[in-house]
């Protein structure tokens, strides 16, 4: 395999990696309103998650840092010609941020509601907008052969985006159900169960839709076998959900967006922005990429970084693995010894 | 519509893109360096605390640590928004440069944004539920991960101001590198990171001698005992904050000066640009206070008080090298680089028209100037904090507390003006010539060529101003919550508010009933949410 195409596989797993975990923390969050009438349930569900956002969200930064490093001519197309949408997505993200912290600086029902409901804005803008621009910029971006947007602010976004963006809610919301349902005891793991399997086929469809169009398009025999694990794994998502085994669920609906990435990236495969105008100007790895000096020196820091990386996040994982009741369960630091 | 000179609705969208940049960086690099400054002194002090089990420290590293907590995510949010916007506003740079600075970007995220966010959780959650000594490794992998993080960016940032480590490729006429390593050790870098971080030192230290001179005297007016824990806590911050800041300046001159030899080196125009030194001067005297024409950038119209043979001294370490002016470099660059910008779309509305090559200079020269002067306003209160807490003693003159309680902002102020003069004195360039190689062979970026060409000023309008509107709004509350949680102070060791500081009021409603235990109060738990 050639470098380019090892980075085109490192920053699919990237995405995918960003999506299968924030993902749940996206989904988690729009569920506050659902599932988290109860304050203390709401509590519940945010300590769920309170560990493990922030080192998610880099995932997110990480993925866009290597569009940057391994295909500027990517980055320097795919961001300005979605420009509003992106930074939508930024505001989406601030204010979810500074929610999780700022909600417990300060103690009066209004003050936490509030914060709650900001995290929830937060999380529903940035989720949308991260699927928009994603649906978008598989299924076609309107751009000339410099790479540059043709029409309007707007142009960029049509029914790609509006899929791309109600697939990857859709997926999150389930997605955070089954974390919940995994994560904690009590009621919310009951309410999370019903809901998981409630929706669950319905929430799979837009993911399943849009794999399937860049399949239709472009795809090949592997990726159509992909296509097939994903729907595949939605059936074992459901089973497994019903009959109470929440590990296998979850283990099988991150499997579902795992294939469907795998079968969008590798039916777009060589292509990292299709154009609307005319496929002259596709957008392609060798078009985007940097020297391969460049990307042989990334490729040995990752090859360092990234395990280490994966190691630190399983332990991180591993320490909070108990579930979760409404009882807080913080120990106290004794003052004087230890 | 005229604001203070600028005609702001005929900004194209390169000026607005600019004045994006500014503000959104700015901001950014107000959490930056308390992150890094707070991040090391709140280890230090959890690090005392596992050493000695003295409970002055660990409430030290609960109070602390909460600042630093409800900043650290500021940083984190406003620095999501630096990540994006070299692609969505500055595309042309992100593809000229793509092939050095966009590696730098993904390590940063790689190697240190991972080591923040996942060890910070773990610190966060895992009091009580990792062994002490891990617990305190999370804390310090976190502010390594910072200091690594400044490390990477800073690189990135000195390769545009220094491009060393690339050649021109021919076939994309673009710098291609060949040497990362130079990329990672070059000289501008090693001397920006060690100045940046010794400066964000200075920030922590300003804190924690401003509120802790505060919480002394207001314990000594109400007449609270001096032998408590709490009493330590601030005593301490005050002893601790004071020797770090005059350490810290110290550094802050040592790099300070190696920055100024490599900036005579290799961008002397920023040089004489900071002291608005319109004519060659041998030997060079540094400016202490100019007036005349320097907003317009008049160069013979400046007049300045100045002190003979310093600049010399900084610009290369004796008494009399002569110091090029801002005339004859103008004149250098034109020959060099051009009097007009090619007559090319690329270049926008500056197509064709003349380049000057020399920064705006009333900015350059102000904020070298306030740079150098807010630090020397921190050292000297962080001076007076040390003598007036000598062998026990606590200050109770309301101007020097008040006084150091303001001078907080100093060192911000010092840390913001750095990076104003660093950046706008390497215009109309974004990525400098680097002087060590021959002319023909350079690499250089005008920024009118950076901007993203689809988007409309528009666009970068509305991105400016809703972004503004947002920062502003979260300051406020920034400031309001650190204000008020400042102000409460630590509480004493069984959970309960120190006596004369006025408790909330307690809060059953929104966790539901107590739960018979003795309910703590909540903002006590400095380092555990109540999620
Ligand atoms: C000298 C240091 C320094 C400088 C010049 C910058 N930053 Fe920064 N940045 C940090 C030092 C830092 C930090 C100390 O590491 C922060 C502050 C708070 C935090 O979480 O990490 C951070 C946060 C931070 C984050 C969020 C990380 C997270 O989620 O944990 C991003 C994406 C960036 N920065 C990106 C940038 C970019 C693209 C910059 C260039 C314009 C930039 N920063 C300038
Ligand atoms: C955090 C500290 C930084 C601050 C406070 C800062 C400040 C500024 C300011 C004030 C400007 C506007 C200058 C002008 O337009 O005249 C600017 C521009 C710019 N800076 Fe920085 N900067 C910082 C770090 C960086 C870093 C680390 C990079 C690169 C990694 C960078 C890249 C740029 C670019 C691309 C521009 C836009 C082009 C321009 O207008 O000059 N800056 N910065
Ligand atoms: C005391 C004497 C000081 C000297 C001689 C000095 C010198 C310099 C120089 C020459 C630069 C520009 C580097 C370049 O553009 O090539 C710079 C930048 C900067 N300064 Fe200072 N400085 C001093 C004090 C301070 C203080 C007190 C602070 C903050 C509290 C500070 C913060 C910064 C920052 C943040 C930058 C931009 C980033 C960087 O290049 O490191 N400096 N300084």
């Amino acid at each position: 395999m050639d470098l380019q195409t090892l980075w085109f596989a490192a920053v699919a797993v990237l995405w995918t990696g960003f999506l299968l975990l924030e993902g749940f923390d996206f989904g988690v969050a729009a569920l506050l309103p659902v599932l988290g009438r109860r304050t203390p349930d709401r509590h519940l569900m945010l300590r769920s998650i309170g560990p493990l956002w922030d080192g998610n969200e880099v995932w997110l930064i990480t993925a866009v840092g290597a569009v940057f490093a391994a295909f500027p001519g990517w980055y320097a197309t795919w961001l300005p010609t979605l420009y509003l949408p992106f930074v939508l997505v930024l505001f989406g993200l601030i204010i979810r941020a500074v929610a999780f912290e700022w909600r417990h600086s300060h103690h009066t029902p209004a003050w936490d509601s509030s914060w709650t409901w900001v995290i929830t804005t937060g999380s529903l803008i940035a989720a949308l907008g991260i699927g928009a621009a994603l649906g978008a910029t598989t299924l076609g971006l309107p751009i000339d052969a410099d790479g540059t947007r043709v029409g309007g602010a707007f142009a960029g976004l049509g029914w790609p985006a509006l899929l791309g963006a109600v697939a990857v809610l859709a997926f999150s919301v389930v997605h955070g159900a089954m974390f919940l349902a995994l994560k904690t005891d009590g009621p919310i793991r009951m309410a999370a169960r019903a809901f998981a399997r409630r929706w669950a086929p319905v929430a799979s469809l837009p993911l399943l839709a849009w794999a399937g169009l860049v399949q239709l398009r472009d795809g090949t025999a592997v990726t159509a076998v992909l296509w097939l694990v994903a729907a595949l794994a939605v059936v074992v998502a459901w089973a497994r959900i019903r009959v109470e085994r929440e590990g296998q669920a979850f283990a099988a609906w991150g499997t579902m967006l795992a294939s469907a990435a795998a079968t969008i990236f590798g039916a777009a495969y060589p292509v990292v922005v299709p154009s609307t105008v005319d496929a002259a100007f596709d957008v392609t790895i060798a078009d985007a990429s940097v020297s391969d000096y460049t990307l042989t020196v990334m490729t040995w820091a990752a090859g360092i970084g990234l395990p280490v990386v994966l190691g630190y996040q399983a332990w991180t994982y591993w320490v909070f693995r108990q579930r979760l009741t409404a009882e807080p369960v913080h120990e106290e630091p004794a003052e004087a010894h230890a | 519509m005229d604001v203070v000179g600028l005609d702001v609705l005929d900004l194209d969208t390169l000026d607005v893109a600019r004045w994006q940049f500014g503000i959104t960086t700015v901001y950014h690099f107000l959490m930056v360096p308390l992150t890094i400054g707070l991040g090391i002194l709140v280890a230090v002090m959890h690090t005392m605390w596992v050493r000695t089990d003295k409970p002055e420290w660990l409430r030290m590293t609960r109070f602390w640590g909460r600042v630093y907590l409800i900043n650290f995510v500021l940083g984190v949010a406003t620095g999501l928004v630096q990540e994006f916007q070299f692609g969505l506003a500055w595309s042309e740079y992100s593809r000229f440069v793509g092939d050095v600075f966009g590696s730098l970007l993904a390590l940063e995220a790689l190697l240190a944004f991972f080591l923040e966010s996942t060890f910070l959780g773990l610190w966060i959650f895992g009091w009580g539920r990792i062994p002490k000594k891990v617990h305190l490794a999370t804390l310090w992998a976190a502010v390594v991960g910072s200091i690594v993080s400044a490390y990477f960016i800073i690189a990135a940032n000195s390769w545009m101001q220094h491009p060393v480590g690339v050649v021109t490729d021919d076939a994309t006429g673009r710098p291609r590198q060949v040497d990362f390593l130079a990329v990672l050790t070059n000289n501008t870098a090693l001397a920006a990171f060690s100045h940046a971080i010794v400066a964000a030192l200075m920030v922590a230290g300003a804190l924690l001698v401003g509120i802790g001179l505060w919480h002394l005297r207001k314990r000594k007016l109400a007449q609270l005992p001096t032998t408590d824990t709490d009493h330590a806590v601030w005593r301490r911050s005050v002893r601790l904050g004071g020797w770090v800041s005059l350490a810290a300046f110290a550094l802050v001159a040592l790099t300070g000066d190696w920055q100024g030899k490599l900036m005579y080196e290799q961008q002397p125009l920023k040089m004489s640009s900071a002291e608005a030194l319109c004519e060659t001067e041998a030997p060079a005297s540094f400016s202490i206070f100019a007036w005349g024409k320097l907003g317009s950038n008049e160069c013979d119209d400046v007049h300045s008080i100045t002190v003979p043979y310093i600049l010399s001294y900084l610009a290369h370490g004796d008494f009399s090298t002569a110091v090029p002016g801002v005339n004859e470099l103008q004149e250098e660059y034109s020959a060099a680089y051009g009097e007009t910008y090619p007559d090319d779309p690329s270049f926008g509305d500056k197509a064709g028209e003349p380049i000057d090559y020399t920064p705006v200079l009333a900015v350059t020269y102000w904020s070298f100037r306030l740079m150098i002067g807010m630090g020397a306003v921190s050292a000297a209160v962080a001076a007076y904090a040390l003598w007036a807490t000598r062998k026990g003693r606590v200050p109770t003159s309301r101007i020097g507390v008040y006084g150091s309680l303001l001078a907080v902002a100093a060192p911000f102020v010092g840390n913001a003006t750095g990076w104003i003069f660093t950046e706008m004195g390497r215009q109309p360039f974004v990525v400098y010539p680097n002087p060590d190689v021959p002319v023909e062979d350079q690499i250089y970026f005008f920024t009118a060529q950076a901007v993203s060409p689809g988007i409309s000023a528009g666009e970068v309008w509305t991105s400016l101003i809703s972004l503004t509107v947002v920062y502003g709004a979260l300051a406020v509350v920034e400031l309001w919550l650190l204000s008020r949680f400042v102000r409460r102070g630590v509480t004493s060791g069984d959970g309960h508010p120190t006596p004369g500081f006025t408790p909330e009021p307690p809060d059953d409603g929104d966790d539901g009933p107590d739960r018979g235990a003795p309910r703590r109060d909540r903002d006590d738990d400095v380092l555990q949410f109540a999620y």
